[in-house]
Parts: C-alpha cells; sequence; structure tokens
C-alpha cells in the first residue's frame, strides 16, 4: 500500500513539475532530461542491476537512437511519432544483433567488450561527414508537431515534457511487467547464481541476450528523445563517457531497486548541471563524485536508508 | 605503392603506442582484474610530466623519469584508492573508480598545462631521416620501435626467468594459492600495478614526440588498447603487443585507400574476431567466459 502510495506521490509530482521546478531555480528542459536519462538508465539497469551484466557501452544504443530520429526529421519524413519509432528500432535492433558476442561473457570482460563496441558507432557517427554531420554533430532537424486527426499539438517546452512524461510511463509500465513476469524473475535469478541456473537447465545465454536487446530499445527511445529535446544529435551520445555517467548514475541511485535509477538521474544531472554554471572544473569534481561513491556508498543513496532500517 | 608504405609504417608506430598500452592494461587486467579505465590518464602524466622535467633532466633523463614518475603514481592510487575495493567481488566498482579518476586526470591536466598542444623537443641526433627516398622514416621512429621492443622483451625476460615474474604469472593463475604459499600479495599486486602505468608513461613520452601533448591524448589511445587486448586475447601479454601493431597497421592500410574508416576497422576486426574466434588470437579458453 505504501508502495503504491509513494509511485502515485512521485507521478503527481512529475505530473506537476512544469510548475514547480521553476519555482525552484529550474526550468521544463532540465526535468525532461531528467525523465530522458531516468528511462536511458531504468533500462539499462535491466541487463547491469538485474541480470548482472556489466553492461559498460550502453550510450552507443541511445545515441543511435538519437541519429535515428534526428535523420528521420532530416532526411525522411517530419513526423515526431515516426522519428522516435524508426530511432528506437535502430538503436534496439544493433543491440539485438550485437547481443549474441556478448552474451557469453562474464564481469569485466563483458563491460570490455561492450565499450570497444560502442566505440565503432561513435566513429562511424564522426567520420561519416555528409550524413552525419561528422564531429559538428547532427543538426538541422526539428520535432514537429503532433497531428490527430484534425487535432494539432504543438510540441512547446511544456507539451514536449509531457510526451517525454507519457514515454516514461510507458516504459516505466513496460519494465515492470517484464520483471514480474517469469522472464524477469529468471534474470534476476541469473544474477544471483548463474552457475545453478545453469544446472538447472535454463539457457542463461539467451536470458542474457534477451535483457541486453530490452535494454538496448529502452535506451534507444531515451536516445530519439533526447536528440528532439536539443533537436541535436551529437556524438558526445554515444561516446564511453556518457556511458559511464548512466552506470554511475545507476549506482548512486542504487542498482538493486526498480525506481533507484530515476533518483540517480535527478541527483546527476542536477549536480552537473549546478557544478557546469559555477566551474570550469567541473569534470573533476564529477569524477571525485564517482571516487566517493564507489568507496564510501556503493549500494547507492537507496542503499543507505536501507541499511538505516535494517539496523532500526 | 609509396602512399601505401607510408601509411603502413606510420599505422605500425601508431600500433607500436596501442601495444604498450595493451601490455599494461593487460598486466593489471590479469593480476589486479581490473579494467583500468584511468591508463590514459596514466599515459597523460607520463607525458606531461617529461615535458615539464625535459629542462632539467634533458631528453634522455626525461624519458626515464616520466614512466618512472607515472608508475609512482599508479603505486600511490593503488595503495590509497583501489586496494580498498578488491574485496569488492562485483568488478563494476574498480570500473567506476578509474573512470572518475580519468575525467580527474584529464580535467587537471588541462587546467595545470592548458587546453592547447605542446609539443616535445627531441634531439636533433635521432630525429633526422635516415633515409631521403624514404623521409619518412625518422630516427626517432625507428628509436620509438627500439624502446618499445626493447620494454616488451624485457617484459618477456622479467616474467619468464625472475622470482618476481613468476610469483606475478603464478598470481594471475592463482591468487589464493599463491597468498597460501607465502606470497605477499598485496605487495605483488601493487608493483604489477605500477609496472603497468609505467608502460602507460613510457607510450606518453614516446607518443608525444610524434603527436605532441593534449589532454585527452592518453583516451583516445585507451580505446584501441582494449581493442588490441579482444583481438589478441584476454590473458596474453604476447596477443596484447601483437593485437596492438595488427590494429595499428591495419588502420594505416584503411587510410590509405578509405580514410574515413580508418578508426571503425579496427572496431568492426574486433568483432570479427569475436564471432570466428571469441577467445582472442592467442586468448586461453573459457577465461572470463
Amino acid at each position: 500500500m505504501t508502495r503504491v502510495l509513494s509511485i502515485g506521490a512521485i507521478w503527481l509530482a512529475l505530473v506537476g513539475l512544469p510548475w514547480w521546478l521553476p519555482l525552484i531555480g529550474g526550468y521544463t528542459a532540465l526535468g525532461s532530461k531528467i525523465l530522458i536519462y531516468a528511462i536511458a538508465t531504468m533500462g539499462l539497469n535491466i541487463v547491469l542491476g538485474f541480470t548482472g551484466g556489466l553492461s559498460f557501452g550502453q550510450a552507443a544504443y541511445f545515441g543511435l537512437g538519437a541519429y535515428g530520429a534526428g535523420m528521420t526529421l532530416k532526411y525522411l519524413a517530419p513526423s515526431t511519432p515516426l522519428a522516435i519509432l524508426i530511432g528506437t528500432l535502430v538503436g534496439g535492433i544493433a543491440a539485438t544483433l550485437l547481443g549474441p558476442l556478448v552474451m557469453r561473457r562474464r564481469g569485466i570482460y563483458f563491460a570490455m567488450i561492450t565499450i570497444a563496441i560502442g566505440q565503432l558507432f561513435y566513429f562511424v557517427m564522426v567520420r561519416w561527414n555528409e550524413v552525419t554531420g561528422g564531429e559538428d554533430g547532427l543538426a538541422g532537424f526539428s520535432r514537429q508537431d503532433i497531428h490527430l486527426g484534425s487535432l494539432v499539438i504543438p510540441l512547446t517546452a511544456t507539451n514536449y515534457y509531457y510526451l517525454v512524461l507519457i514515454c516514461f510511463t510507458a516504459a516505466v509500465a513496460v519494465m515492470w511487467a517484464l520483471l514480474q513476469s517469469p522472464l524477469g524473475h529468471t534474470w534476476v535469478a541469473i544474477r544471483e547464481n548463474r552457475r545453478r541456473m545453469e544446472f538447472l537447465g535454463i539457457r542463461v545465454e539467451r536470458y542474457v541476450w534477451a535483457a541486453f536487446a530490452v535494454a538496448g530499445f529502452i535506451t534507444a527511445l531515451a536516445g530519439t528523445l533526447n536528440a528532439m529535446l536539443f533537436n541535436f544529435a551529437s556524438p558526445q551520445d554515444l561516446h564511453w563517457i556518457l556511458s559511464g555517467n548512466f552506470v554511475i548514475m545507476i549506482v548512486l541511485g542504487g542498482m538493486r531497486s526498480f525506481f533507484g535509477p530515476l533518483l540517480g538521474v535527478i541527483i546527476f544531472v542536477v549536480a552537473q548541471d549546478y557544478l557546469s554554471s559555477v566551474t570550469g572544473n567541473w569534470m573533476t569534481f564529477i569524477g571525485i563524485i564517482f571516487v566517493l561513491i564507489v568507496l564510501l556508498c556503493p549500494k547507492g543513496v537507496l542503499g543507505l536508508f536501507a541499511r538505516r532500517t535494517e539496523a532500526a | 605503392m609509396e602512399l601505401l608504405l607510408f601509411n603502413v609504417f606510420n599505422g605500425l608506430i601508431q600500433g607500436v603506442f596501442y601495444a604498450l598500452m595493451a601490455l599494461g592494461l593487460a598486466l593489471i587486467l590479469s593480476l589486479n582484474s581490473v579494467i583500468n579505465m584511468a591508463h590514459g590518464g596514466f599515459l597523460v602524466i607520463g607525458a606531461y610530466l617529461a615535458y615539464t622535467l625535459q629542462p632539467y633532466l634533458g631528453f634522455w633523463g626525461a624519458l626515464v623519469a616520466g614512466p618512472v614518475l607515472a608508475g609512482g603514481i599508479g603505486l600511490i592510487v593503488e595503495r590509497v584508492l583501489i586496494r580498498p575495493i578488491y574485496s569488492r567481488a562485483d568488478p563494476l566498482y574498480s570500473l567506476l573508480l578509474t573512470f572518475g579518476l580519468a575525467l580527474i586526470i584529464e580535467d587537471m591536466t588541462r587546467t595545470i598545462w592548458g587546453p592547447q598542444g605542446l609539443p616535445l623537443e627531441i634531439p636533433d641526433i635521432i630525429n633526422s631521416p635516415v633515409s631521403t627516398e624514404y623521409f619518412f622514416i625518422t630516427g626517432y621512429r625507428l628509436f620509438v620501435v627500439g624502446i618499445t621492443a626493447a620494454a616488451a622483451i624485457g617484459l618477456y625476460l622479467l616474467m619468464r626467468y625472475t622470482l618476481l615474474g613468476i610469483r606475478i604469472r603464478a598470481g594471475t593463475r592463482d591468487l589464493e594459492t599463491t597468498s597460501a604459499l607465502g606470497v605477499n600479495i598485496y605487495k605483488l599486486r601493487a608493483l604489477n600495478f605500477g609496472f603497468g602505468c609505467m608502460f602507460a608513461g613510457l607510450s606518453g613520452v614516446l607518443a608525444a614526440g610524434i603527436l605532441g601533448l593534449t589532454p585527452p591524448m592518453g583516451n583516445s589511445l585507451l580505446m584501441p588498447s582494449f581493442v588490441a587486448i579482444i583481438i589478441g586475447g584476454v590473458g596474453s601479454l604476447f596477443g596484447a603487443v601483437l593485437g596492438g601493431l595488427i590494429i595499428g597497421v591495419a588502420a594505416g592500410i584503411t587510410t590509405t585507400y578509405y580514410p574515413a574508416a580508418s578508426e571503425a576497422v579496427i572496431y568492426l576486426m574486433m568483432l570479427i574476431v569475436l564471432v570466428v574466434r571469441p577467445r582472442g588470437l592467442f586468448g586461453e579458453e573459457g577465461l572470463f567466459e
């Protein structure tokens, strides 16, 4: 019951965000960015936190989604839903195709291969100048108003936030349903004891593959939304630095918890936004945050609370 | 033909840097079980310290001091930051920790030495072309290849014939048994981490002589070194070196025919290796699988 109430409270706070965020010095686009990163990290957490696969190259699928959406708007058709659809498919299918290469690996080797594969897409986007805009990124497209029959919804900053919120809610519902299903329980069991699952006759590799593919689709969805938030897709969207940021956001919030990544994203994005406005050395501070989280609170903010209540 | 030769040679030099980086990474990966994301940072530290010390020590002194200091800083980092988290079974944490370090080092380098590129002066004796026909084969480039070969052979002899090397190899196989046999594995792992960082530093000083010094130079060499290890095979030092040289030359050849794909090609090669021979050229079967 408390769970339902707290989820309801979070959701109401998100619905009202365009009203209250400016009051405390934020802006609506920051809210959109937080939700977008929350989609991406919660998707990644299916592999990372629930299946136990150290995917460290997730930005690749985020970026593929971003470029997929941008190119759809720029070269194919000026339609926001189509851009979301195609971008999500591009990133998700790439993850699905590459899954078999990583699904057998474990631990650090899984991490190393996922990082390196991510760099392939980075260099394709940076060097394929005529189509992708190269180092400067893909610009020259913008999100289009949504046409529902005769009804036209203009995608202002606030309306776009609500579109992102709808996508967020849908993604959360899908992930929640998956994690409650036998598939989700198998993922957690693989994380807890992979060898035992193998002995039980479970085809562990296929389940890891499934987790990697689902995470790819959801991260790509976030990427498409990110591209249309800024009307811009940057090679940095595919860079391993962003992959690392995704992982630290998850760890910061709490990787064993469904909504943990959302909390981590809020703290990280707000901190990054604030730090980059007050100091040129914000990268150092982000780095220090990484080191401190690892040394002092490896279970994340939610982990801290969990320990308190256990002790009490 | 001349262009191809030029690019192959350039690629070979690039591959030498990848190989040196990969060698250090592979050492740390196998004994410390850490993917050192800050390896590029140690490369930058070695290069910039050599640049700073050069006016006092001369080129040769700096060539020694840079890598040694990078190794020394590696020892401190290992003691203060890495050692407390060896006990955590999840490799995620060492990955994140070194990732944070990489950000700090790159940003600090930019603050201390400035974002613009700096040149590393090379003595004239080794900087002149050795052949008028093949102008690109300068003495320095041959020197780079020579030093790297010496370092790799030195490491091989160390691992093969000294007590320290035997202990490192034993620790890689089975850390617990090695410890039970009376080896101080904390000291061993610290030394090994320092060695790895020294190789990164050496790679930095040598690369600075050709590419110049920039704060992100280390991180741009880091990813190809991962690829070198994956292609060469995790767990094999020889594989790491060979992998580095292979991707360097492959990038060089691609530059001749299709320059835009010169970076992507090494990642494509990695994918092919992963499909055809998942454990890499010289990797051991079953490791990390």
